[in-house]
């Protein structure tokens, strides 16, 4: 029990913690441009894709810095050349050209690397087991994984805070005009910014690429995990993001550990009686590892009802 | 629009007649044109695409209920033309199974009261709000529906679907519903009263405030309405009239499966509406149309239709069709453009495909991928179109802004 316990809450913080990488991007674009890519996840699957190919010519430490700063130029392109153009006409047409973009992405993908998992390998270094516990062996590259996230974390909070840019980025989420009016090329941080939050979605993507599967589905498997986290932890707080990251991150690893339905809750409280047939059957016999996927969404569902702001967010749309 | 612009005075018989008849024109018009067209174009597959346009046109126009008429963006309309789907097909085989007398021809009550119900439900949650709040609402509903779908299995019965029998109801002037052109018949019935009603809908003052709220939600709570009142109406309407498309659907295929619930479905009713227009009636019309057409016919021609259809939003996000003289110019370019490009993409698409030679087929050609020839024609091809339309586009440009400035000032457009 210990043992599941805490293989549980490593993989949760791990999972957290990628899911908190795309969803900081997302979430200071946003706070941003007032807008939610809906293309986010695709820039962290075409992290995935250009690390896998990068690492099959130069290796993966090369893949690792080199495939986050192209994406994150083709971010910075997307957001100057189309975004902006699309700004003029409103908030529909900009989700929408995002919504279109992630389709276009997914589709070059699938044109390029075809529909079927390539073969992203864990690089030879890593490729091993760090330290055991209890029985489990806990694979190396996953330790590097979490190392990762918590390091660019920690850059991000300290660029963020510490330095001058950071400053005027945090200024020109708030105060555009202020800012503008003080001399920066507020198009220019709004730029970077984008540029910035999509490398950051495509590093989370060569990190997780060769640990998860590197597949043309892997966008439209993470988008929507990510808008729960982003509404749940309340609409361009990053704080809040960094919570429900976590938070999503544990409540899906623990689901999926435990083989439990209701019908052997109900058979320990002493409830013997089994719904003959239908929906209700369906409830009672299923276990919560499968329910596991639906549970974001019905936390999304209980904190729009509960606190529509999400949890730590200030700011109606 | 046109009542205000009658006059008080009493006017005179025949006038008035004539302006009354006039707004039904287009509506006789268009049961003319779906009354006559399965007899015009007799193939099986045209009857049958004809069947499937009718369903989207429905399901597009409810849609745009949402998007054009109060301005919310959802990402999940198919929850409820899925859901109204599954209760219908399951409304069927409880009548079979029970032998009930209810015809098949009022069966797609059954799904539109299974989507208001779920409107109703679900709307009392997404409504809340309008903008980006309401259409990431929408898609966590509708995630949470289509994931549920697999879990919940003697509902939405797992990967297979559930099946049903429509010739099996209750026969009313010995219809089968055997035969697709009944069938068809059955769907154009229920498209035209379906599109009667939603634009009558948008006359009444419900659907006026329902615009108001999608130009300016604050002044309409200035002049005492609720907007979240109004959303809410117009989503639970909406949501009537996708589960009575998807009620058609599972009527036409007699399968459902849970890919209807899906974000392919509405993701597909979205571009429908958007490609059509979302600022006119028709509009939806229209998109359902071409997009039912390029869903049937262009997943014949090319594997990759869907990235196609992609650049749908990511064009019609930037124009607005007033522009047909600079546009004329700059469709040379785009037109020289899109072939080279999409030769490219198609070639890139056998090129990358194992196993199936290099020789393949572009517009009657014959071309030999593993010789560079066709890589540099269509590239040249490609770029010379875009640096083509690059000199075109201050012009249309300009043009559009013009456009657009007139239509501001005109107040067209928000």
């Amino acid at each position: 029990m210990l043992e599941l316990v805490l293989v549980s809450t490593l993989n949760g913080v791990l999972y957290g913690m990628l899911l908190f990488l795309m969803a900081s991007g997302l979430t200071l674009i946003f706070s941003m441009l007032g807008v939610l890519n809906f293309a986010h996840a695709g820039f962290y699957m075409l992290g995935a894709f250009f690390g896998f190919q990068i690492s099959r010519f130069a290796g993966f430490w090369v893949g690792l810095v080199a495939a986050p700063v192209l994406v994150g130029g083709l971010g910075a392109l997307v957001e100057r050349y189309g975004l902006r153009n699309v700004h003029r006409h409103g908030h529909v047409p900009e989700l929408l050209f995002t919504f279109g973009l992630a389709y276009v992405v997914e589709e070059v993908v699938q044109i390029v690397w075809g529909k079927l998992p390539v073969d992203y390998r864990v690089p030879g270094l890593l490729d091993g087991p760090a330290f055991t516990i209890f029985a489990t062996n806990y694979p190396a590259y996953k330790v590097f994984m979490l190392c990762a996230a918590l390091a660019i974390f920690a850059a991000l909070l300290v660029a963020l805070t510490r330095t001058r840019v950071g400053l005027v980025i945090q200024a020109a989420l708030t105060h555009p005009e202020m800012v503008a009016m003080l001399g920066h090329n507020v198009q220019r941080v709004f730029m970077l910014v984008f540029g910035l939050g999509c490398g950051l979605a495509a590093m989370a993507g060569v990190i997780a690429g060769p640990s998860l599967v590197t597949q043309s589905n892997m966008a439209g498997l993470l988008g929507p995990i990510l808008f729960v986290v982003v509404v749940v932890g309340g609409l361009g707080s990053l704080p809040g993001a960094f919570i429900a990251s976590l938070l999503i991150g544990l409540i899906q690893t623990f689901a999926v550990a435990i083989d439990l339905s209701l019908g052997d809750a109900m058979g320990r409280l002493g409830v013997e009686t089994v719904p003959s047939a239908g929906v209700l059957r369906d409830i009672w016999t299923v276990t919560v590892a499968q329910v596991a996927p639906v549970l974001p969404y019905l936390l999304l569902v209980l904190v729009l009802i509960v606190r529509p702001t999400g949890l730590l967010g200030t700011r109606d749309t | 629009m046109s009542a205000a612009l009658v006059p008080d005075g009493p006017p005179s018989g025949s006038l008035s007649l004539r302006r009354s008849l006039l707004p039904l024109v287009p509506w006789v018009a268009a049961a003319l044109v779906l009354l006559v067209a399965p007899h015009v174009l007799t193939s099986g597959i045209a009857r049958t695409m004809m069947s499937l346009m009718g369903i989207m046109v429905v399901f597009a126009l409810s849609y745009n209920m949402l998007l054009g008429q109060t301005g919310m963006l959802s990402f999940g309309h198919a929850v409820y033309y899925g859901l109204g789907a599954f209760f219908t097909v399951h409304a069927m085989n409880a009548v079979i199974r029970n032998g009930l007398p209810v015809p098949v021809a009022l069966m797609p009550l059954v799904g539109g009261a299974a989507g208001l119900l779920f409107g109703i439900v679900f709307g009392s949650v997404s409504t809340r709000r309008g903008g980006t709040a309401f259409a990431m609402i929408s898609l966590g509903l509708a995630e949470l529906v289509s994931s549920s779908a697999n879990i919940l299995r003697s509902f939405f019965g797992g990967e297979e679907g559930i099946t049903t029998n429509r010739t099996k109801l209750l026969r009313v002037f010995d219809l089968s519903f055997g035969p697709q052109l009944q069938v068809y018949y059955l769907i154009a019935a229920w498209c035209l009263i379906s599109a009667a009603a939603i634009y009558a809908i948008s006359r009444t003052p419900l659907g006026r405030m329902c615009n108001a709220v999608r130009e300016n939600p604050e002044r309409v709570q200035f002049v005492g309405y609720d907007p979240q009142l109004v959303r809410y109406a117009a989503f639970c309407l909406s949501a009537f009239f996708a589960g009575l498309a998807g009620a058609l659907a599972a009527i036409n295929f007699e399968i459902v499966n849970s890919s209807y619930v899906g974000l392919g479905q509405s993701g597909i009713v979205l571009l429908a509406a958007f490609i059509g227009g979302t600022g006119f009636f028709v509009g939806p019309i229209i998109g359902a149309i071409v997009v039912t057409y390029l869903q049937t016919m262009l997943s014949d021609v090319t594997p990759v239709w869907q990235l196609y259809f992609g650049h749908g939003p990511l064009l019609r996000a930037r124009t607005i069709g007033r522009l047909l003289p600079a546009y004329g110019m700059a469709a040379v370019a785009a037109a020289a453009a899109a072939a080279g490009a999409i030769a490219l993409i198609e070639m890139a698409v056998v090129a990358l495909r194992p196993n199936e030679g290099s020789l393949t087929t572009l517009a009657g050609i014959t071309l030999d991928l593993a010789t560079a020839g066709p890589w540099l024609g269509g590239g040249a091809l490609a770029l010379a179109g875009a640096a083509a339309l690059r000199w075109t586009a201050p012009r249309v440009r300009h043009a559009w802004e013009r456009a657009s400035g007139e239509a501001r000032r005109t107040g067209r457009v928000a």
